[in-house]
C-alpha cells in the first residue's frame, strides 16, 4: 500500500503517521502538501493529527478549503481509503465526508491519555483484521473530541453499522461513546484516538497496527 | 527628547550606568538609544549581577559541542548527531498574565532551540506556586493551560517536569521551561553575522506594540502595582511558531543562510546587536521596511517590542530569493530590512533619520558587570534549632496518606494530562517517571532528562541544597539506566542588591559548580532570573537544574513494581538523619507544619557509586523496577512504586524512631525490585555500595515494619486514590 499523508500548515502528527507506515509496517508513505491539486498514485490517504491552521475559527474549518481536499473528496467518491485521525477526523467532518461535529471536551480541557476502545464492526477495510468486539488501547490527545450529531444521525450511524469504535470509559462527552465512524461507502474512517502512536513496541503498545494492517489488506484497485 | 534623571530612572538605569553610556558613545544618547541600552543592559539580558559568578561553573567536557554564549548549548550524542537544549524562565509575565506568560515562555525557548537548526523533540517544565488557595490555583490553571496551548499546537511533547508549592511563590510563581532539539552536527546554525554587504532579513510575525520593555520588567521586583504591568506581557501564536519552525528548517537547508537568531527579549535590538557583535561586524537596519501590525509606531517602540514568533537572519547576498521562496511557501513575511556593514555599529534608520548609532559591542559586551556585595550570611527564614520535641504520629497509615496527598508529593496527572506528551512518537518514559526519556529516530540513542529544584533545601543551606539537587537530578537519570552528560541551569533568586540574597546566589552557584564537576555534567547554558520578590518578600532560593543523559534505545527501567513475588532491594542503604537534618524533610513541612535545621548530608563519591551500580543493574536487565528516594523518603518512594497496583511487604532494619526511618530524606538511595537479589547485592558490593533485601512485592497491599512493630499496613488502592485525587480536589474545592 502506498499511503499519502496530507500536510496542512499546522499538521504535527504527519511525521508520526509517515514513520508508522514506513518503519513499523514496512509500507510506503509519502507526504502530500496541502495545496497540491492531485494526490499522485497513492492507494490510501491519511489526514493526520495536529492543529491545521492553528485550529483558528474552528478545528478543521479552514483546512477543508485547502486545494488538496477537492482531490481527497474525489478519491473518496471513487472508493479510495481515507482515514482521518484526530484533527484529520475534524477536517473530514468539516468537509462533509462524515456526519456530525466535534465539540470541546466535556470538561473543557485538552486530554492526553490512553483510552480503551471497543471495535464495533469488522465490516470495514479499516477493522477487518481487528475483529468486532476487540478492545484496543490507544492514546487520545485532543481538546475538541466530543462527538456530536443529532439523534436521527446517530440512529442512522448505528442502524448502518457505521460506528467503528466506542470508548469504554467516555473521556470527552461524545454522544453514545462514539470514538470513530465510517461513511456510507465504508471507505472513509474518522477517529479521535491515535493508532499511529502505538505501532512500535517501544511505545508500550502495538494496538494501532491492526487498523493499518487492515488497510494494507483491503486496498481497493482503483481505476486512475 | 531631553534625557532627564527621571527618564534614566524610569529605564532602570543607574546614574553610573548612564555615565558609562555617555562615555561609550562620546555623547548623550538619544531617547531611542537610551531605550536600547536599557534593555540590553537589563539584568535579564546582560546577567550583570551574576556573570562573574557564572564563570565558576564548568562548561567543558567531551560531549560539549557548544557551551554558553549561543542561543542554546549543544552536545554530541554519538555518530554525527547532536542535541541542543536550554532552560529559560518566564516568571514575572506568568504572574501578571498566567496563560500568555507561560505560553510565550514555551515559545521563547522553542525558538532558542530551532534557531540553532535543531528540531525540538521535548519540553519539560519546572513550576512553583503559592500553597493551594483560590488565587494560586487560578495562576496554576492559567500557567498549565498556557503551556498546553503552546506546546500542543506547536507539536512538541511535554514529557516531564515538576511542580511544587510554597507561599514564598504566591506573589512570584516560577515558570521555568526546558526544551531540547535534535539535528546533525553539520546542520547547526550560529547567531554570528558575517559577510559585508549580506542582507539582513526579517521573518515571521509582524511587529506590534506588545511586550515593550518586557526585559526591563523581568529585571525588577514587583510592588503593589504589578497588575498594571499587563501591557508588558506578550501574546503568543503557536501556529505561527510552528510555521516558523518548518520554514526556518527548510530555509536552512538551502545553504543560503549565514546566521540566524530569534527575536526574544528586547526583540529586534538584541537579535541584531548580538549577531553583529559575535561576528565583529555592523548591522544597518531600516525600520520602515519592518513588517508592522500597527500604524504610527516609533523607532523606540519597534526596537523594544517583544512581539513573538519573529526571527532575524543574515543570508548570502544574491541568494535572498531562495530564502524568500521558502517563507512564501509557509505563508510568512520575509523582508530584507538591512545589511551587514564593516563599521561595527548598530545603525537604525527610521523615516529618513538615523535614530540610533551604537557600537554593537557596547550593547552586547560592555554591559556593566557587578560584583555585588555578598558578605552577609545567606538569608535564612527558618530556625536552625529543632523543636524541643518532635511528636510522633499516632497512626502511620494516616501519616503516609497525608504525605502522598500533600501538594508537593501528590500526582500531577491533572497537569500533565493536558499536555500532549507523545506527539512525534519518541516518548519512551513520559510524565510521572523518574526521568523522561525520548528516543532519537535514526539512531540507537535515547535522551533522558530530568528537571529538579529544591527551594526548601536551598533555603536551609544554599550550597549543600544545590549539591543535593544536582545529585538527585543525576540519580533520576541513573534510575532509568541513563548516563548524565550535560546540564542547563535556571537560577531563580530574589533581589541581588541585597547582600544576604546575593550570598544565597553565590553559595548556590559554587555548590552547583562543585557538584556538576563531580558528576561530569558541564553547564552548557541557562538563565538567571533575579528580583523574584513581591513587596520585599523574596522567594525561596530556587536554582533549577535540567540534566541531559544518554542511553541506548530500549525500554527504560520503570518506576513501579511489575509483579508479585519480586525481591525489594534498598540500593544505597538506609541513609542517616538526626533531629537537625529531619527539619528539612517534606514530612516536617507536611505533618509538623515546620521547617528547620539543615538539609540531609550528601557524600558525592558515594552518590556516584550508587548511580554506577544502578546503571550496571539496568545494563544486566536485573532491575524490574527502580525508583529513587527523594522528597518524602523511603515510605513515599515505596508507596509511589506501588501505584502500578502491586504492593510490597517490607522489614526495615531500624531500631530508631519510625518517623525518621520512614520519612527522612538521606540521599543516594534507590528502591529496586528484582528476581535476582543475590546478583544485585553482588553488583552493589562491587561498587562499594550498601544494599540489602528489605522485602518482597505482594498483591495490592503495602506493609512496612521493623520486624518488631508494624508501622504501615494499608491497601495500595487507598494510597493511589489519595495520590491521584489530591490535586483535582484542591483545584475544584478552591474554585468552588
Amino acid at each position: 500500500m502506498k499511503a499519502g499523508v496530507v500536510v496542512f500548515p499546522g499538521s504535527n502528527c504527519d511525521h508520526d503517521a509517515w514513520y508508522a507506515i514506513n518503519e513499523n509496517l514496512k509500507g510506503h508513505a509519502e507526504f502530500i502538501w496541502h495545496d497540491s491539486p492531485t494526490l499522485g498514485d497513492v492507494d490510501a490517504v491519511i489526514l493526520p493529527g495536529g492543529f491545521s491552521y492553528g485550529d483558528y475559527l474552528r478545528c478543521g474549518a479552514i483546512a477543508r478549503f485547502s486545494p488538496v481536499m477537492a482531490a481527497v473528496k474525489k478519491f473518496a467518491a471513487d472508493g479510495g481509503l481515507v482515514i482521518g485521525i484526530c484533527n484529520g477526523f475534524q477536517i473530514l467532518v468539516e468537509a462533509g465526508l462524515l456526519p456530525g461535529a466535534l465539540l470541546r471536551n466535556r470538561d473543557l480541557k485538552f486530554i492526553c491519555k490512553e483510552v480503551g476502545l471497543r471495535t464495533e464492526t469488522s465490516n470495514s477495510p479499516f477493522t477487518s483484521l481487528v475483529g468486532k468486539d476487540t478492545v484496543l488501547h490507544l492514546p487520545i490527545a485532543h481538546g475538541e473530541g466530543c462527538y456530536f450529531a443529532d439523534e436521527h444521525t446517530l440512529d442512522e450511524l448505528e442502524a448502518e453499522d457505521r460506528v467503528a469504535f466506542r470508548y469504554l470509559d467516555n473521556p470527552n462527552g461524545s454522544k453514545r461513546d462514539i470514538a470513530g465512524i465510517l461513511n456510507k461507502g465504508r471507505n472513509v474512517l474518522g477517529m479521535m484516538p491515535h493508532p499511529e502512536r502505538v505501532c512500535d513496541p517501544l511505545m508500550g503498545s502495538i494496538d494501532g497496527l491492526g487498523i493499518f494492517q487492515s488497510m494494507f489488506a483491503n486496498t481497493p484497485v482503483l481505476s486512475k | 527628547m531631553k534625557i532627564t534623571p527621571e527618564l534614566i530612572k524610569l529605564h532602570q538605569l543607574t546614574q553610573g550606568e548612564y555615565d558609562k553610556i555617555v562615555s561609550l558613545l562620546g555623547r548623550e544618547p538619544s531617547y531611542t538609544e537610551l531605550g536600547v541600552f536599557s534593555v540590553m543592559w537589563s539584568e535579564h539580558c546582560s546577567y550583570k549581577s551574576s556573570k562573574i559568578h557564572l564563570r565558576k561553573l564548568p562548561n567543558e567536557g567531551k560531549y560539549v559541542v557548544q557551551g554558553p554564549g549561543e542561543n542554546a548549548g549543544v552536545i554530541g550524542i554519538g555518530g554525527d548527531w547532536v542535541v541542543a537544549f536550554k532552560i529559560e524562565s518566564h516568571n514575572h509575565p506568568s504572574y501578571i498574565e498566567p496563560f500568555q506568560g507561560a505560553a510565550t515562555g514555551v515559545g521563547g525557548i522553542l525558538r532558542d532551540i530551532f534557531t540553532m537548526g535543531a528540531r525540538p523533540i521535548a519540553v519539560l517544565d519546572s513550576l512553583r506556586f503559592g500553597e493551594p488557595s483560590s488565587k494560586n490555583m487560578h495562576i496554576l490553571s492559567g500557567v498549565v493551560s498556557g503551556i498546553a496551548h503552546y506546546g500542543n499546537c506547536f507539536g512538541v511533547p511535554t514529557v516531564g517536569g515538576e511542580c511544587k508549592f510554597d507561599d514564598s511563590y504566591a506573589g512570584n510563581p516560577l515558570v521555568n521551561v526546558f526544551a531540547l532539539g535534535v539535528c546533525k552536527k553539520d546542520e547547526i546554525f550560529y547567531a554570528k553575522a558575517s559577510g559585508i554587504g549580506n542582507p539582513v532579513i526579517y521573518v515571521g510575525a509582524k511587529t506590534g506594540r506588545d511586550g515593550i520593555n518586557g526585559a526591563v520588567m523581568a529585571s525588577a521586583e514587583f510592588g503593589a502595582d504589578a497588575m498594571q504591568k499587563r501591557p508588558n506581557v506578550q501574546v503568543g501564536d503557536p501556529f505561527m511558531e510552528k510555521l516558523l519552525l518548518e520554514a526556518c528548517i527548510e530555509a536552512m537547508k538551502t545553504g543560503a543562510i549565514v546566521a540566524i537568531q530569534d527575536m526574544g527579549a528586547a526583540g529586534l535590538t538584541s537579535s541584531s546587536c548580538e549577531m553583529g557583535s559575535r561576528g565583529g561586524v555592523g548591522i544597518d537596519i531600516d525600520l520602515d521596511k519592518v513588517p508592522q501590525r500597527e500604524k504610527g509606531m516609533t523607532a523606540y517602540e519597534m526596537l523594544l517590542s517583544e512581539s513573538q514568533e519573529r526571527m532575524l537572519l543574515v543570508a548570502e547576498k544574491g541568494r535572498e530569493e531562495e530564502v524568500f521562496q521558502v517563507f512564501r511557501k509557509w505563508g510568512l513575511d520575509a523582508v530584507t530590512i538591512g545589511v551587514v556593514t564593516d563599521d561595527g555599529n548598530l545603525r537604525i534608520r527610521h523615516q529618513g533619520r538615523i535614530e540610533a548609532e551604537i557600537p554593537n559591542p557596547a550593547l552586547a559586551d560592555e554591559a556593566p558587570k557587578y560584583n555585588r556585595p555578598y558578605d552577609a550570611a545567606p538569608y535564612r527564614k527558618f530556625p536552625m534549632e529543632a523543636p524541643a520535641e518532635i511528636a510522633e504520629p499516632a497512626d502511620y497509615n494516616s501519616a503516609l496518606l497525608k504525605m502522598v496527598g500533600s501538594p508537593d508529593l501528590c500526582s500531577k496527572r491533572w497537569i500533565w494530562e493536558q499536555y500532549d506528551y507523545q506527539v512525534r512518537t519518541n516518548t519512551l518514559a513520559g510524565p510521572g517517571s523518574d526521568a523522561a526519556v525520548v528516543r532519537v529516530k535514526g539512531t540507537d540513542t535515547s535522551i533522558a532528562m530530568s528537571l529538579d529544584g529544591n527551594g526548601r533545601y536551598c533555603a536551609l543551606d544554599p550550597r549543600e541544597g544545590t549539591k543535593l539537587m544536582v545529585a538527585e537530578c543525576c540519580r533520576n537519570l541513573a534510575t532509568t539506566g541513563a548516563m548524565p552528560v550535560a546540564a542547563t541551569n535556571n537560577l531563580n533568586f530574589g533581589n541581588p542588591e541585597r547582600p544576604e540574597i546575593m550570598a544565597q546566589l553565590v553559595e548556590s552557584v559554587e555548590g552547583m559548580a562543585e557538584a556538576c564537576r563531580h558528576f561530569d555534567t558541564p553547564i552548557t547554558g541557562g538563565n538567571v532570573s533575579l528580583y523574584n520578590e513581591t513587596l520585599g518578600e523574596a522567594i525561596l532560593p530556587t536554582p533549577v537544574l535540567g540534566i541531559v543523559g544518554l542511553m541506548k534505545t530500549a525500554a527504560p527501567v520503570p518506576s513501579t513494581f511489575r509483579r508479585e513475588g519480586a525481591s525489594v532491594v534498598m540500593l544505597g542503604g538506609m541513609g542517616k538523619t538526626d533531629a537537625t537534618r529531619f527539619g528539612s524533610t517534606q514530612y516536617a513541612k507536611t505533618l509538623l507544619g515546620q521547617t528547620w535545621g539543615l538539609p540531609p548530608v550528601l557524600d558525592m563519591d558515594y552518590e556516584k557509586r550508587v548511580h554506577d551500580a544502578m546503571r550496571a543493574l539496568a545494563a544486566e536487565g536485573l532491575a524490574e523496577s527502580a525508583h529513587d528516594l527523594s522528597d518524602g523518603g523511603l515510605a513515599v518512594a515505596v508507596a509511589e512504586a506501588c501505584y502500578g497496583g502491586v504492593g510490597a511487604t517490607l522489614t526495615i532494619p531500624s531500631e530508631g524512631r519510625a518517623d525518621f526511618a520512614l520519612f527522612h530524606e538521606g540521599p543516594s538511595r534507590i528502591v529496586v525490585s528484582t528476581g535476582s537479589p543475590e546478583r544485585v547485592l553482588e553488583i552493589a558490593s562491587q561498587h562499594g555500595v550498601e544494599a540489602f533485601v528489605i522485602g518482597v512485592t505482594m498483591k495490592a497491599r503495602l506493609q512496612i515494619g521493623n520486624g518488631m512493630s508494624s508501622w504501615i499496613d494499608i491497601p495500595v488502592a487507598d494510597l493511589s486514590n489519595r495520590f491521584e485525587s489530591a490535586l483535582p480536589n484542591r483545584i475544584h474545592n478552591t474554585h468552588a
